[in-house]
């Protein structure tokens, strides 16, 4: 076959999307059967009935951990969309020309970004006294702060254009402008940026997740078969830290290839690279 | 006329300290008393008996039924007066607490931060050199993958070869075990210190290096350096006289600038490896609902990260006569 670059990006561009959207769904459909305890298969090293091997409680650990990464796909898009939102309205906003507006949305920005991550997420999830909505708050309110940046500077850089000259000169109102005008210019940035916020999000469900502050125990996710892993390490259990780990890494990679893909596709400058 | 402008940044950093320090103290107050957890309970925790009486009275002493932001003021008074509390799980002033396990913390995350920033110019470098050749292309994939890589799984994964498997460095800790506090060498602190400083660096090498690598690829690609070939220099001497003195500025100020992941990472990479810095601490302090310790740890990374990004700009400012005049953007 003779394809050309653009389409062979587009292919794999697809090809990813399936995985993860397999991944998605298989981790969805996986009957809870299959993680039930089962005290006659503990503690088995990977074979071919259970790849990823078993659990001290006999859970196997392949649906396991398609199951918790089902999980870590449905918060990282929620967090991120959300997350993705905000630094839409917010990036608009402080390119409006309001000038305290501006100031105030830099001066947010740096202070979110004052705070190391790690920490504000601890304290964000303590507020919502953990669990899964101490989580999907805590990635999806700290995570907007970058493309809020790049949406501003992008807005700012449009608004200077000449045709915005005119059509404000047409007696366009500043509203009808924004809609019809700048919007529309921002919906590649805003799918990238969305897209390469899922890595960021993902990752930080789960580290929150293993430091206890995330998700619940009974939840398969993957920071909670990670912290459980944690106390079997030293007698050897590898397998129970080493797949889902990596499968994790998998996700996160996919997810940010297909980000960094997809925007040179979009993108015409970085089309010659 | 220098003096002026030094005067001049000076009092901008402190002005922007100072606010930033308060909008931070008031959203994680803001934060903690929003949290459904009931203080005295787990100050109380399973101690049996406690009457509803003792409850209200302790409820009381702490000034729990006061509104929110007068117990606000009342906090940041005794802040502002060097007294941050005392921590309901250490039962210590929670400042000796930051005090103690900060300079555990600090050992661990410069090591990890040198670390990171000499191999991951140096592989930035190589990459630059060999840009588009095979060393540089297998070296990206390499780096794409590293930054996919959770830090508290590689902690996991550093523990398992070298620790279990191996047996080479400990399994945890800072210090070894049943040895008093002064007898404990610097070749065992190191020992310990090893396997956590690695799972921090691994967080920001990557980063570091792809950065170096584009601004190489950029400076290689310019006509001073096309001139600098066509007078005969080597590639070394370019690297040497052109390279590098564009883009060390840059990488400097990207380290400085990555305190707040570099804190962020710690606290991973230290509940791993069981490591008593402030990140294993700030987590429980969460864990546990230890308010006063959440906040003074709050506080202090902020200050913290505060810091390294005020250096950077000023080791900028120093290095870059241009930037001076802006001060801070």
């Amino acid at each position: 076959m003779n394809l050309n670059r653009r389409t062979k990006m587009i292919v794999f561009v697809g090809v990813i999307f399936a995985v993860l959207a397999a991944v998605y769904l298989a981790g969805l459909f996986i009957s809870d059967d299959f993680i039930a305890a089962d005290f006659s298969q503990k503690g088995l090293k990977p074979s071919w009935e259970h790849p990823f091997g078993t659990d001290m409680l006999g859970r196997d650990m392949l649906a396991r951990t398609m199951k918790g990464l089902s999980v870590s796909i449905i918060v990282g898009t929620v967090a991120s969309t959300v997350s993705a939102v905000i630094a839409l309205i917010v990036g608009v906003a402080a390119a409006s020309g309001v000038s305290w507006l501006d100031h105030f949305v830099n001066w947010m920005i740096d202070l979110v970004m004052g705070i190391p991550h790690t920490v504000l997420l601890i304290l964000i999830s303590f507020a919502c006294g953990k669990g899964l909505k101490g989580v999907l708050i805590g990635v999806a309110i700290t995570h907007w702060t970058g493309l809020a940046r790049i949406i501003r500077s992008e807005v700012l850089q449009i608004r200077s254009q000449q045709y915005i000259e005119v059509s404000r000169k047409l007696g366009h109102s500043s509203r009808w402008i924004t809609v019809h005008h700048i919007l529309p210019h921002m919906v590649p940035q805003f799918l990238i940026g969305l897209i390469l916020m899922f890595p960021h999000a993902i990752m930080h469900e789960s580290s929150l997740t293993f430091l206890g502050f995330g998700l619940p125990p009974e939840q398969p996710a993957i920071g909670i078969i990670l912290s459980e892993s944690m106390q079997y390490l030293s007698a050897g259990m590898w397998w129970l830290a080493f797949f889902p780990g990596l499968m994790l890494v998998i996700i996160v990679l996919l997810f940010d290839r297909l980000g960094e893909n997809l925007k040179k596709i979009m993108d015409p400058y970085s089309a010659h690279e | 006329m220098k003096k002026k402008y030094y005067l001049k940044c000076t009092g901008k950093y402190l002005f922007r300290m100072i606010t930033l320090l308060i909008a931070v103290s008031v959203i994680s107050f803001v934060l903690v008393s929003l949290s459904p957890v009931d203080p005295v309970q787990q100050y109380v925790g399973a101690v049996p008996n406690v009457s509803v009486e003792q409850r209200a009275k302790i409820a009381e002493y702490w000034g729990l039924n006061d509104p929110p932001v007068e117990r606000f003021f009342a906090w940041a008074g005794s802040v502002l007066h060097g007294d941050f509390g005392v921590s309901l799980l250490y039962r210590r002033p929670v400042l000796d607490i930051i005090v103690e396990k900060f300079g555990a913390s600090l050992a661990l995350m410069m090591t990890a931060w040198i670390f990171s920033g000499v191999l991951g110019f140096a592989i930035g470098c190589v990459m630059g050199l060999f840009n588009g050749r095979w060393l540089d292309k297998i070296l990206k994939k390499v780096c794409f993958v590293m930054c996919s890589i959770p830090t508290f799984w590689i902690g996991i994964v550093f523990l398992m070869v070298f620790s279990v498997m191996l047996g080479w460095f400990p399994f945890g800790m800072s210090v070894p075990k049943g040895v008093p506090a002064d007898e404990v060498t610097i070749l065992q602190r190191i020992h310990h210190l090893v396997l956590p400083a690695l799972t921090l660096s691994f967080l920001s090498f990557a980063n570091v290096a792809l950065h170096t690598r584009e601004k190489l690829v950029d400076v290689l690609e310019s006509d001073y350096v096309l001139f600098a070939k066509a007078r005969g220099e080597s590639k070394w001497s370019v690297l040497k006289r052109h390279g590098l003195r564009n883009i060390l500025l840059p990488a400097v100020t990207m380290q400085f600038g990555s305190f707040s992941e570099l804190f962020g990472g710690s606290v991973l990479a230290e509940n791993i490896f069981s490591y008593p810095g402030l990140g294993a601490a700030v987590s429980a302090a969460g864990m546990y609902s230890d308010v006063p310790l959440l906040l003074g740890i709050t506080l202090f990374s902020t200050l913290f990260v505060f810091v390294g990004n005020m250096l950077a700009n000023i080791i900028y400012g120093i290095v870059d006569p241009q930037i001076r005049e802006g001060c801070i953007k």
